[in-house]
């Protein structure tokens, strides 16, 4: 099957910063794709151009076989695009929201009533259904919003950090919503900061920065070029955290050592194999565990092991609600 | 959220053809019309000052400057009329530049629709804005004593012109809107252009009490010439080249400035 995005060498600069540097991609339809990278890395940049929102300076685009500069008509008729900001008119009402929507994809008024009210119903939003978009929730808000872009099923959505600023209640409803999208056979590119989200949502990923493809491949692979997880174990008592030590150094070798808690100890993890043969020998040993554990890498690995710098911007995950 | 209904309802089916330029536009216009059904205030915010003006006006000064405050509310008030119809023109540039800033633009321009529908749509919804402020100001007057001696007709057709100004106008602060960064520098910005625009004309006084370089400055005025029209069509006797010159600067005005202001909107942002 065709891929739904293929870019070449996209490129564009706003005044003197090269915002996209030569971006490829190649999407399969039918996927999740993420966009991993800091601010200002270009991801955003790269969604408004596949949008249609601005024209490239160099390179080509095309999505779902439509060039995005010369056929950006038919590439709006097929996409929906869920913006970093929630395009929510904070005047008007949810209903009314949808309803305006559903009029714009050439809805007649009956039909976008019904719609908007489906969609209400199912994002969990009936009640609010009355309520004007300025009492919504930084969540309700997100959900309106990626409603508004199912109004008509698109074959490809866009989603420019979706979960950006939410709290981890409305981010899993996010997630849910997200999955069940894709379940339906819509091709997903949404950009984030957080490996976790690219992680739980992408089938592969593209880590960007300074506006260029840096790595591609499935978030395993990803991982693996980080150089493995970090195992953490605590043990029960004091008189075991000696034969814990000789035993993980025999499983995960020198990387080996005691942990900041007491009695803990941590490894880095170099083979998918390492975890369950140390459980099974600590476990023939007799050697009780308290604590177990599996580091995952953060996106700030990830960087610093593909550039050997940290990702510029803070990506911290306190600070959401900071955006460039 | 229930994923049954998620997904049915993500399962639906419709395909409807793109809308009309006509229908998109109409559909847009029913969303400003909604946000004046929702926030009246902003009726009251644009009209509030307009009634300020005509009591302070016809009360303090309307002795003085027409023998009794009666008198002078017989002329202040088309003037008033224009002003406030002027003035609020500026909220079609506030709520363009509300857009941009909340990404509904973007939503907007990544839809099947006929890419202009948005600026046409708040121009109609604006029409409303309009003719409701112009009907408090001069329900206003009538309470006061006001006496239109063309009645109602002439009334409603000096509305009529004041609309078609204002529209052609309205482009300028869609420009501006574009242009600055928030909605409170789009009202800034045009402020400095429309305190002297509708003060340094005949609204609040007969320009022959002046001296003659200002009697110029505010004969080159279109909003004494808007007002020239509107007093003679409210009051009787109005004079074709009064309506003519109002109505050539409304055609001036949107030719010069609707292609700037949608070959910028065109443009990316």
């Amino acid at each position: 099957m065709s891929a739904s995005i293929e870019t070449i060498g996209l490129q564009k600069r706003f005044g003197a910063t090269r915002a996209l540097d030569g971006v490829d991609l190649s999407i399969a339809r039918g996927t999740v794709y993420g966009l991993l990278g800091p601010n200002g890395a270009g991801k955003t940049t790269t969604i408004r151009v596949l949008a249609t929102l601005i024209r490239p300076d160099g390179g080509t685009a095309r999505v779902l076989g439509h060039d995005v500069v010369s056929e950006a008509a038919a590439v709006r008729a097929k996409v929906s695009l869920t913006g970093q900001f929630a395009s929510v008119d904070d005047d008007l009402t949810g209903y009314e929201n949808l309803v305006l929507v559903g009029r714009l994809f050439g809805l007649p008024w009956s039909r976008a009533r019904a719609r908007a009210r489906e969609l209400l119903a199912a994002f969990g939003l009936e009640e609010a259904a009355g309520r004007q978009g300025r009492h919504y929730s930084g969540g309700m808000r997100r959900r309106l919003d990626i409603a508004a872009s199912l109004v008509l099923t698109p074959e490809l959505l866009f989603l420019d950090e979706p979960t950006t600023g939410l709290d981890p209640r409305s981010r899993n409803q996010v997630w849910d919503i997200v999955r069940a999208i894709a379940a339906e056979g819509t091709t997903v590119l949404l950009t984030t900061q957080y490996l976790e989200e690219a992680d739980r949502l992408a089938d592969r990923l593209a880590v960007i920065d300074h506006g260029r493809v840096i790595a591609e491949g499935t978030s395993r692979e990803l991982k693996r070029s980080v150089g493995g997880r970090t195992l953490h174990l605590q043990v029960e008592s004091g008189d075991r955290l000696d034969d814990a030590r000789t035993l993980l150094a025999r499983t995960m070798g020198e990387s080996a050592q005691d942990g900041a808690e007491p009695l803990s100890l941590s490894a880095k993890v170099t083979r998918d194999d390492q975890v369950p043969a140390v459980l099974t020998a600590l476990a023939n040993a007799g050697v009780a565990v308290a604590e177990f554990s599996l580091g995952q890498p953060t996106l700030d690995d990830v960087f610093f092991a593909l550039t050997g710098h940290a990702a510029e911007p803070a990506v911290d995950t306190s600070e959401g609600e900071s955006r460039a | 959220m229930r994923d049954d209904m998620l997904h049915r309802a993500l399962s639906r089916e419709l395909r409807p053809s793109p809308p009309s330029a006509l229908s998109a536009s109409v559909t847009l216009g029913w969303r400003a019309v909604l946000k004046i059904k929702h926030v009246p205030f902003q009726l009251f915010d644009v009209a509030v000052f307009p009634i300020m003006f005509t009591l302070i006006f016809t009360y303090l000064f309307g002795g003085a400057m027409a023998g009794s405050p009666d008198e002078y509310l017989q002329f202040l008030l088309p003037g008033i009329v224009v002003q406030t119809i002027v003035f609020i023109t500026v909220y079609t540039g506030m709520g363009l530049n509300t857009d941009i800033g909340k990404g509904l633009f973007d939503r907007f321009r990544s839809l099947p629709i006929w890419q202009p529908a948005p600026i046409v749509g708040a121009l109609l919804g604006d029409v409303l804005r309009y003719s409701l402020a112009a009907l408090v100001v001069i329900a206003v007057g009538l309470m006061l004593g006001f006496r239109p001696g063309a009645g109602v007709v002439g009334v409603v057709l000096a509305v009529a012109l004041n609309l078609a100004l204002a529209f052609s106008l309205s482009w300028i602060w869609i420009i501006i809107g574009m242009l600055v960064r928030s909605p409170e520098s789009v009202m800034t910005t045009s402020f400095l252009f429309l305190f002297p625009m509708t003060f340094i004309s005949n609204v609040f006084v007969d320009p022959a009490t002046m001296p003659a370089w200002l009697q110029t400055v505010v004969g080159l005025n279109p909003v004494t010439h808007l007002t020239d029209a509107t007093r003679g069509l409210m009051h009787g006797g109005v004079r074709a080249w009064d309506v003519g010159l109002v109505l050539l600067e409304t055609v001036a005005i949107t030719a010069v400035f609707a292609p700037i202001a949608m070959k910028m909107y065109y443009r990316e942002r």
